[in-house]
């Protein structure tokens, strides 16, 4: 039993930290705001240093390597809020290929994992950092995709419909290039919403049936604890401006964080961080482990995330007064991201109610 | 040496755990089967139960052998936790002495002392309770007025003053206070801490009645009572000290280990499918509830694993002590919470009902943020010491 990193993961945790201090400040998010792209200097940078590939095979120019290796980059990611879609790209879209890959269906795109399939194509260049991923649902009801505007890679998400009238759930992969993608405006803009307007079509199959399922699930599981990681970087760093504006503001003569009130709304946000942590690291291990609960520790983690988030979001803008709610500030590029992040890939709630219910169930 | 992370507990802790829950099984009362702690009879019942654990040597499974215990680590003594709240076995006579006195006097003190006092203590033959608060020093501690003056010629001191709200004051043996000590000393520097024996003469002791009626804690009150210099822990003047080591354990590691929780979560769990059942619409409103009081129990068991794994590897615990306290305090209260909901009228049920456990839990659990340090003490303690804020 031991509950903590490597030194080579915390290692390049730092490495990562150190990078993206420079490289994504919050001028850099300014300008993200202006013109949202996909990739940057910023995603080459990442891609270079092993980060976008990270998940990806070591004979598609990755590292071979876990969630566990990637939740602590996630969480970087999240502390500066990083507009690119390390989340969707690496996290997410990378080991549903590299799973899928073999698994080919009959008339689909076959062999995506394999060195010579269509999907081994886009993890290498994935890896290369000339590709970035969105995935998503299509279905009548189905929210606007993160990412989709600008994204190069789609994975699609639909349900056919089998002879005898029972749903079948599919997996595609689609060039955007071959897409039109009407853009959906977020509050963050970084987040680049679109809806394809797309069909499915045999030659983007990339697997169906219990296969696809599976993959769809796997995927979710993926999501929600990467998102609930990229939550916990952006927590902190709402805490740390606040607690940062109130020891400089001062009124009635003195900094506002002497004020217990003050200090009291800031105390109670990092409680839930200290333990929204372990968390989440824990659910990446599981995810990792393929242990029989991880489903569960997965859903823990992002119910915890996303709470711990909504409520550093509240008091941090509480905390910053007037200035807090100004555009000047910089505080709101990170409460614009947490919430949609809280939301995103499951609300805490929805979660909560998952939990409950494999409990009960004795799952 | 690089390692990397694993959840799984090994096979030797898995023997352990097996050994100590097949122990449990033949030896544990059955569940809520002794009288109350809180009277005196109950008392010597949860006592006997201590020393019958002490004489196979699940007392105090983390200490060293010559003291009682087994000398396994802290990971083993949270599977041993687990497997004691399972089996429902009864609450811990001796804890103010076990998980807080204990490892002060491991850290501080002499050799005489833990000789002395660590075995009574691990066979329960002694109890002991904690004597700090005062009529008018609670959440304030550094503003105690009990005096200690010296007592010259008899290598001791005499102790004068009154404390309160000690929990098992009414019949423990033992006594560990803070009394001042030099008088002239700015507040935190001039105090001391004193080992007591409940027996000196001048030692009087007042049953206080609580919530719940029975005598769960007392007044104390000092005048001129001897104690010898052997029972000063940790050095005269540096009570405020040795203190501190103590309310981190109090907080922190060692007072409440997630088991007592992630135990109560998942018979809450069961009370919320039986409801489920019964009482469809009520459940249902009360299903996020008991979701989030489940994952409070989770989230404090990995914390503590998370904890655990950075002080074995040489690592300390700081004021996370305090956001643990506030944590466990209001999980406690969120589980009992949720109970009280689902249980709807029969929730004031009061007595031997099956679900009375729940009331008595309830009442409990809403002292854990009053006592170990209010949770607003501990909040101010986050948020100067983790975030830097001006203390004020
Ligand atoms: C069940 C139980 C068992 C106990 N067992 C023991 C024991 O064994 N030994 C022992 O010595 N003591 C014991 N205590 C006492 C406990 O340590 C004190 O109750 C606690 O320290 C608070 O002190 P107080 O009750 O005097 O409250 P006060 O200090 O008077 O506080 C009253 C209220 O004011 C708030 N407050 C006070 N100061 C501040 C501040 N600076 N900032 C913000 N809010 C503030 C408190 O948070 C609280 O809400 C026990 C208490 C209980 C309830």
């Amino acid at each position: 039993m031991r509950f903590a990193f490597s030194d080579q993961q915390t290692e390049f945790r730092d490495a990562v930290r150190q990078v993206l201090a420079k490289e994504c400040t919050t001028d850099h998010l300014r300008a993200a705001y202006e013109e949202p792209a996909a990739r940057s200097p910023r995603w080459t940078t990442l891609a270079e240093m092993g980060v976008v590939g990270l998940t990806a095979p070591e004979d598609h120019g990755g590292l071979g390597l876990g969630m566990l290796d990637l939740v602590l980059l996630l969480e970087e990611a999240g502390r500066v809020a990083l507009p690119e879609p390390l989340l969707e790209t690496t996290a997410v879209v990378v080991p549903l290929l590299s799973e899928l890959g073999g698994s080919g269906d009959p008339g689909g795109v076959g062999d995506p994992g394999g060195s010579g399939g269509v999907g081994g194509a886009w993890l290498d260049g994935i890896a290369a950092g000339d590709v970035a991923a969105a995935v998503g649902t299509i279905s009548t009801d189905s929210p606007p995709i993160a990412g989709a505007d600008g994204a190069d890679l789609l994975v699609l998400f639909t349900t056919a419909e089998a002879g005898d009238g029972e749903a079948v759930p599919e997996v595609h992969l689609v060039d955007s290039a071959s897409v039109t993608i009407r853009t959906v405006a977020s509050l963050d803009p970084t987040r680049r919403l679109g809806i394809p307007h797309w069909t499915p079509k045999d030659d983007t199959r990339l697997a169906s049936g219990a296969t696809a399922r599976e993959a769809i699930r796997r995927t979710a599981d993926r999501a929600a604890l990467s998102t609930g990681a990229e939550l916990l970087g952006l927590t902190e760093s709402m805490i740390t401006m606040a607690a940062e504006y109130a020891k400089e503001r001062n009124q009635f003569g003195k900094p506002i964080g002497g004020f217990q009130a003050v200090k009291h709304l800031l105390a109670g946000a990092q409680v839930k961080l200290e333990f929204a942590r372990p968390v989440v690291y824990a659910a990446a291990w599981a995810l990792d482990e393929g242990e029989p609960h991880a489903s569960r520790s997965v859903s823990t983690a992002k119910a915890y995330a996303s709470d711990a988030a909504t409520e550093a979001a509240r008091v941090a803008l509480q905390v910053h007064g007037a200035i807090g709610y100004t555009w000047e500030c910089d505080l709101h590029l990170f409460l614009k991201r947490a919430w949609a992040l809280a939301e995103a890939w499951g609300s805490a709630s929805e979660h909560r109610q998952r939990v409950l219910d494999g409990l009960v169930a004795g799952a | 040496m690089d390692t990397t992370m694993d959840l799984r507990t090994t096979p030797a802790q898995e023997a352990f755990r097996l050994e100590a829950r097949s122990w449990l099984a033949a030896h544990t009362p059955p569940p809520r089967s002794l009288p109350s702690l809180d009277t005196a009879e109950g008392f010597e019942a949860h006592r006997q139960w201590e020393q019958t654990m002490f004489d196979d040597r699940w007392s105090v499974v983390s200490w060293p052998e010559e003291f009682g215990g087994r000398g396994v680590g802290i990971l083993e003594w949270l599977i041993f936790e687990e497997e004691y709240w399972r089996a429902q076995a009864p609450l811990r006579v001796s804890q103010n002495g076990v998980f807080l006195l204990a490892p002060t006097l491991f850290e501080f003190g002499t050799e005489e002392q833990r000789a002395r006092f660590l075995p009574a203590m691990a066979s329960a033959r002694e109890i002991w309770c904690q004597g700090w608060s005062e009529p008018d020093a609670g959440s304030d501690l550094a503003g105690i007025r009990s005096r200690a003056v010296r007592s010259e010629g008899d290598d001791g001191w005499l102790l004068t003053g009154q404390k309160t709200w000690a929990s098992r004051g009414a019949f423990a043996e033992w006594c560990f206070g803070l009394f001042r000590t030099d008088p002239e000393a700015e507040r935190h520097r001039g105090l001391t801490y004193f080992l007591i024996e409940m027996s000196t003469p001048g030692v009087t002791v007042r049953p206080i009645p609580q919530i719940d009626g029975e005598t769960g804690f007392a007044e104390i009150f000092f005048e001129d009572v001897f104690v010898p210099d052997g029972q000063v822990l940790g050095g005269v003047g540096r009570g405020w000290n040795v203190a501190m080591a103590t309310a981190g354990s109090e907080r922190g590691l060692s007072l409440r280990s997630p088991a007592r929780y992630t135990e109560a979560a998942s018979r809450l769990v069961d009370l919320y499918a039986h409801s489920l059942q019964t009482e469809p619409a009520r459940a249902a409103r009360s299903a996020d509830a008991v979701a989030q009081a489940w994952m409070d129990a989770e989230a404090y068991r990995l914390n503590t694993l998370w904890t655990a794994t950075r002080v074995l590897s040489g690592g300390s615990v700081g004021p996370e002590a305090s956001a643990n306290k506030i944590h466990w305090s209001e999980t406690d209260l969120a589980i009992h919470r949720a109970a009280l909901a689902l249980l709807g009228p029969e929730a004031e049920f009061h007595g031997d009902g099956v679900d009375a456990p729940w009331l008595d839990g309830y009442l409990f659990a809403l002292a854990g943020p009053i006592y170990a340090g209010t949770n607003e003490i501990q909040r101010n303690v986050v948020a100067e010491r983790m975030l830097g804020l001006p203390r004020g």
